[in-house]
């Protein structure tokens, strides 16, 4: 008799979803999905707005990663007002963005990812999550609390305030940089890249004892779609895009963000609120693409920075040859992507020009479509608009970094459900691990984290007639 | 209407402001002397420098005797007055007020050019609006942007009409005015034409700066840029008055 578990809500994830997995008559997996139950609307009612609201409007989006939505729509509306903003206003800019991907990395390693790392996706869900962490490795906890304190403080200090600064204004930003903040930031970098070293070290230990989960965790051959800048190297902010295929071999390299519709479908499916993004050349859904900082360390030949590219290096060696496959390692790349950040910070925050009191072009709308691009934290994020003579929006098209991952989300559930899952004899563990996988992505469900770890969970297994068979409940 | 210069023989009165015994000038309103002492009063529709228009009814005070609630800044003062400005009803009615404000039109702070410096968030916070309990009208209100300089935000307007009033009284162009009843009132340019087809707007600007919540705003500004300066009314009032 075929069965569905149904998994709702997936726990230490941004925002709300549900996986569904269809059983067979035997209780194997027929199939297994992602459902995205949370429907927000910003692409209609954002219409008839002006489009300097933009920036505030959308990065209500979320609470983790709200300044990655500032910086892709200013960027969209620099395009509307046709203007190159001021260099240092640019490199402010940058530093935010960095800021906010350490914070939003730390928050997703420490506080979300770690519970599974570090106590086992079998333990008791009572303490499986950060304060559980703290009990079992209070410094380890303690490092992951301070290094998202030191990427908020930044963005606080340049923006105002850590959550939805609206400091960045299309144009470039609204104020300069002080030397009084510059040094404050700056004090704060050695001590956050002592903690990422340190947590790199001790993830690379790590990893070797979870080699069954990187085999299973979403290792499926897929294209990886990241900004790069123009040399190649790690790019957050601006930048070209490349796609490469599961082979490492670069399908498009270089292409204007502006040109996105030309590589870049989306398809909807009836059972999620979120988009399918495709690659367009390969069709739906045959061209599934990962984001994200696996996507971005496969792409780049170079970070760029000193230690991170020796971290690079070493990613690189986690498999024999070919782009990184497993979803597992995003872990990883996170890691790898928070010293790059600490150490591309501590490099802007010196630059002689960076007091400069030139930060902001200005200008009225001189086109009627704008488009922004930027790497999120979990991605490449792109917001498009359009609007009329009086500058008023009339269209709006957002798609988010992890909508891109969508897709291969759905894949890597299916994955790991078939290697871990035995309907016949359901225990909690495999289904932490099917909920461990969407982790990987980070998924930013567009709206601020949960109180993780303390929300019920119930596993339904209906039968084909609807009737329960069995349940499991955690919380 | 703009204050008189000042006028011979005008009699001084003796009144009692929350127990605070105070003298002051026959023609003066309550809200005047309350500003003059620095006992706070909130307010809305009224500013120094135009015509008293009592429609917020934020000043509403408690005069003893009187059977009702009178608006401070529309009756002037008397001999032997007591007024209460901050009473418990005050303050339960003032609270409500504001919150029927929110709850008319689409006012998000958070998006506002006006964050930040927006006297219907200043009330707010200093009515002790932490959410509104009546259910919000959510009517869907057009930006008007035609305007080179300026926008028009109806979601944001309280209908204070001090544009209105500054427009006709100040720069005596006229351009703004209000348009149908009730809840349809709106403020409107010209026959309500789109603001930037207006022959009448001079685009002097003081109707933006008047406005005491994002309504009016100047192009190109972004979230919490909208900085307003008032201090050129009173200024501005008395010397056309004496002209």
């Amino acid at each position: 008799m075929s069965r569905t578990i149904t998994i709702e809500p997936v726990t230490r994830i941004e925002g709300h979803a549900r996986i569904t997995l269809q059983l067979g008559e035997a209780g194997e997996v027929e199939d297994a999905k992602f459902h995205l139950t949370q429907f927000r609307g910003f692409e209609k009612f954002c219409e008839g707005r002006p489009y300097r609201e933009m920036p505030a409007l959308t990065a209500r989006t979320c609470g983790i990663c709200p300044v990655s939505h500032v910086l892709a729509s200013n960027k969209a509306c620099d395009h509307l007002l046709s203007v190159s903003i001021p260099p240092t206003g640019e490199k402010l800019r940058r530093i935010i963005n960095l800021a906010q991907l350490t914070q939003s990395h730390a928050l997703s390693f420490f506080h979300l990812s770690s519970p599974d790392l570090l106590l086992g996706w079998d333990s008791d869900p009572v303490s499986r999550n950060i304060f559980g962490v703290m009990r079992q490795d209070p410094a380890l906890a303690k490092d992951g609390i301070r290094l998202r304190q030191i990427g908020q403080t930044i963005i606080e200090t340049l923006g105002g305030k850590k959550i939805h600064p609206t400091w960045v204004v299309p144009g470039g930003v609204s104020e300069p940089l002080v030397q009084e903040k510059r040094d404050a930031m700056l004090k704060l970098i050695p001590e956050g890249l002592d903690i990422a070293k340190r947590t790199y070290t001790f993830f690379k230990t790590l990893v070797p004892k979870f080699k069954d989960e990187a085999e299973h965790f979403g290792n499926q051959p897929t294209m990886f779609l990241s900004l790069v800048s123009p040399k190649g190297h790690l790019e957050h902010y601006d930048g070209l895009i490349r796609i490469k295929d599961a082979q490492g071999r670069i399908v498009e390299d270089m292409v204007p963000p502006h040109e996105y519709e030309r590589l870049i479908g989306e398809a909807v499916e009836d059972f999620s609120y979120m988009k399918f993004p495709y690659y367009k050349p390969h069709g739906y859904p045959h061209g599934i693409y990962r984001v994200g900082p696996l996507a971005r360390l496969n792409n780049v030949d170079a970070c760029g920075t000193p230690y991170a590219d020796v971290a690079l290096a070493e990613f690189h060696m986690l498999q024999e040859s070919g782009p990184i496959a497993s979803s597992f390692h995003y872990h990883y790349a996170r890691l790898v992507e928070i010293i790059y950040a600490l150490e591309m910070m501590d490099r802007l925050l010196k630059d002689p020009t960076i007091l400069d009191a030139r930060v902001r072009a200005r200008a009225r709308s001189n086109r009627s479509e704008g488009i922004g691009v930027s790497e999120a934290p979990r991605g490449i994020l792109m917001h498009h608009y359009k609007i009329d003579d009086e500058g008023l929006i009339n269209w709006v098209n957002l798609i988010i970094a992890t909508g891109h991952n969508n897709l291969a989300m759905n894949q890597s559930i299916r994955q790991v459900a078939d290697a871990y899952v035995d309907g016949n004899n359901l225990r909690e563990g495999m289904l932490n691990r099917v909920e461990a996988v969407i982790r990987c992505f980070d998924p930013c469900l567009s709206c601020a984290s949960h109180a993780f770890g303390e929300m019920p969970l119930a596993i339904e297994l209906r039968a084909a007639d609807g009737r329960i068979l069995d349940t499991l409940r955690r919380g | 209407m703009p204050l008189p210069a000042n006028r011979p023989n005008v009699r001084v009165v003796t009144l009692q402001i929350d127990g605070q015994d105070l003298s002051a000038r026959e023609d003066e309103t309550i809200i005047e002397v309350c500003r003059e002492h620095g006992i706070p009063i909130p307010s809305l529709c009224y500013l120094d420098g135009l015509s008293i228009w009592g429609a917020c009814r934020l000043c509403l005070v408690e005069v003893t005797g009187q059977g009702r609630l009178l608006a401070a800044c529309s009756t002037r003062v008397t001999e032997g007055m007591q007024i209460q400005t901050n009473t418990e009803t005050l303050q339960r009615y003032r609270r409500t007020i504001v919150e029927l404000l929110f709850a008319e039109r689409n006012h998000v702070c958070s998006v506002c050019v006006s964050n930040g410096h927006c006297e219907l968030q200043f009330m707010a916070q200093m009515c002790g609006v932490d959410h509104v309990r009546v259910p919000h009208r959510q009517v869907s209100y057009p930006v008007d942007s035609s305007h080179e300089m300026f926008r028009v935000d109806h979601d944001r307007c309280i209908l204070c009409t001090r544009c209105v009033r500054v427009c006709d009284e100040i720069e005596g162009a006229h351009t703004w005015d209000v348009m149908g009843r009730g809840s349809d009132c709106q403020v409107i340019t010209d026959m309500a034409e789109p603001w930037g087809d207006s022959d009448t707007c001079t685009s002097c600007g003081k109707c933006v700066q008047v406005c005491p919540t994002g309504a009016l705003v100047k192009q190109g500004t972004s979230v919490g840029e909208m900085v307003k300066d008032q201090h050129f009314l009173p200024i501005l009032a008395r010397r056309r008055h004496i002209l």
